[in-house]
């Protein structure tokens, strides 16, 4: 089992969502989060007093899947996320060392 | 209490009946004209809702989430409170007898004020309804002060405050300019307010911004607008509003009130084009808060020549508007280093300064029969120079006094931690989710 964490733009949710259930993802958790990358924000000014604005908004996408299509969950994600602008976001996968679905008590590949 | 109580109830009581006390003439019945009376009616209405919702989400809409209740709480306080000042003495004082200095107190409470009493200002119209008229430009002036103390004021600080310049800033001046006193004697002109209003208040705020001190965080520290969607529902409310103000001065449904508001109009435009144009030139991006700051700017300063000047001169004040109030929020605040908020004094003071000078310079004698510089009257711009130095000084001078009095008896401002945590939680126990 693998956990893809996904950051994106905020406007791309739709599109990935669509993109991993096509795929049979079918659950995910998306929180709103700020952060930077090699980006660095952006200047914004307001009658002539700048201000630097540091963290952006974006959203960040957690989905486990199996370790089998682990490869093809990133895959869609980074094609339906890309813009080819800057700030596109980045995905981390790691290992899932165990699972368990609270309502039945079903655990690890039968949880996910 | 009781007593006085007493005292308001009989002297209130000639109200509807024929009164032989009252200063200014008392028409015959003929004399009000119902549509001067349906127009001012409704410049009233226009003129208070500048204030709420106008102001209130112009200012509101450029503070910073956390200070946006206790901004509107201002805008609030400012109508409940002065209308009620205005009923018992402002009004008496502004507009009631022709002293020099200050009016008289005849009509406190409005005692002597009939159902066909009218002011010797607006022969036309209910003297009831040009006491209305006049209260909204009060209540206005007095929350606009407020935009450069923004983030930071103590509530209780800010009511003590607002009476008090009321009572000697705004009172004096409204009479000086308008109510006979000795700058009406002298041909200042100021149509509904260059000086009175926003000169006054521009100047006023930018002393109470000095005496405070600058924001925590101040060009160090984010403190970017909270929501500019709401500026700029604001800035459209204060737009259409500014029809009544304007136009309204006027007094009458008549060509003049057109002429102003056509001028009126204009300014705002032309406004709002040379401020973002500057910023599109000079910062690549012609930001919102420029484009609304410049219509503002532009109603600001057209607003004592509005009457005075024919309809195209708008044009040309509108764009020295928006050129002379990006320079003064852009480069004059950072070179004499204060911290005006919500730059009050760069858009209203300077914007009010330069439209009573422009007055002198463009006054047409078809539109307010005076002649100004260019119709070959040099000395008015000289008389509207004495009207801004007499404006600037009185504002400057009182409102330093009145905040260092205020400060005896309140904090001026709220302390670090309150500032940190936000005027709506400390101040008024509420916040924005």
């Amino acid at each position: 089992m693998k956990l893809v964490v996904a950051i994106i733009k905020p406007f791309k949710l739709d599109e990935v969502r669509q993109a991993l259930t096509a795929i049979g993802v079918h659950g995910m958790t998306v929180t709103e989060v700020k952060g930077y990358g090699r980006q660095k924000g952006h200047t914004e000014i307001y009658r002539g007093a700048e201000y630097v604005v540091n963290f952006l908004p974006k959203l960040r996408i957690e989905i486990a899947v199996a370790s089998d299509i682990a490869d093809k969950a990133v895959g869609v994600i980074t094609a339906s996320a890309r813009t080819g602008q800057i700030g596109d976001g980045k995905i981390f996968v790691t290992p899932i060392e165990h699972a368990l679905r609270i309502r039945t008590g079903e655990t690890d590949s039968d949880a996910l | 209490m009781a007593g006085l109580l007493r005292r308001v109830a009989t002297m209130a009581a000639p109200i509807g009946c024929v009164s032989l006390m009252a200063s200014p003439a008392r028409a015959a019945a003929t004399g009000i004209d119902t549509a001067d009376t349906a127009w001012m009616i409704v410049a009233t209405a226009l003129v208070l809702m500048m204030t709420i919702p106008g102001l209130a989400l112009f200012y509101s809409g450029m503070v910073r989430k956390k200070n946006v209740l206790a901004t509107m709480a201002q805008s609030l306080a400012a109508v409940t409170l002065i209308s009620i000042l205005w009923v018992a003495f402002g009004y008496s004082l502004c507009f009631v007898g022709d002293g020099p200095w200050i009016g008289s107190l005849d009509r406190w409470f409005l005692a002597g004020m009939t159902m066909d009493s009218v002011n010797p200002a607006a022969k036309t119209i209910p003297e009831a309804l040009f006491m209305l008229y006049q209260m909204t430009f009060a209540i206005i002036t007095v929350a606009l002060v407020a935009g450069s103390v923004a983030d930071r004021m103590r509530f209780s600080a800010y009511l003590l405050f607002s009476v008090a310049w009321f009572i000697f800033v705004y009172i004096p001046l409204a009479h000086w300019v308008w109510g006979g006193g000795f700058l009406s004697s002298m041909g200042v002109l100021d149509f509904a307010g260059g000086l009175v209003v926003h000169l006054s208040a521009g100047t006023g705020g930018l002393v109470a911004a000095k005496v405070m001190g600058r924001r925590h965080g101040y060009g160090t520290e984010n403190l970017s607008p909270f929501d500019l969607s709401l500026a700029v529902m604001g800035t459209g409310l204060l737009w259409v509003g500014w029809f009544g103000f304007n136009g309204g001065s006027a007094a009458a449904a008549n060509s003049r009130a057109v002429m102003a508001i056509i001028a009126t109009h204009l300014a705002a435009c032309s406004g709002a084009l040379t401020w973002g144009a500057i910023e599109w030139y000079a910062r690549r991006k012609p930001s919102v808060l420029g484009m609304i700051s410049g219509a503002v700017a532009g109603l600001g300063t057209i607003t004592p020549a509005s009457g005075f000047v024919a309809p195209w001169h708008g044009i040309v004040i509108g764009i020295a508007a928006g050129a002379i109030c990006y320079w003064a929020c852009t480069w004059l605040k950072h070179r004499f280093n204060y911290d005006d908020s919500l730059d009050v004094f760069g858009v209203h003071g300077i914007g009010g300064l330069t439209g009573t000078l422009l007055a002198g310079v463009f006054a047409t004698s078809a539109i307010g029969g005076t002649a100004g510089l260019l119709e070959g009257h040099p000395q008015q711009l000289l008389i509207q120079l004495y009207g801004v130095a007499v404006t600037f000084v009185w504002s400057a001078g009182v409102s330093f006094v009145l905040l260092k009095l205020v400060g005896l008896f309140v904090p001026l401002r709220v302390s670090r931690e309150q500032e940190l945590e936000g005027l709506d939680i400390t101040q008024h126990g509420e916040a924005l989710q």
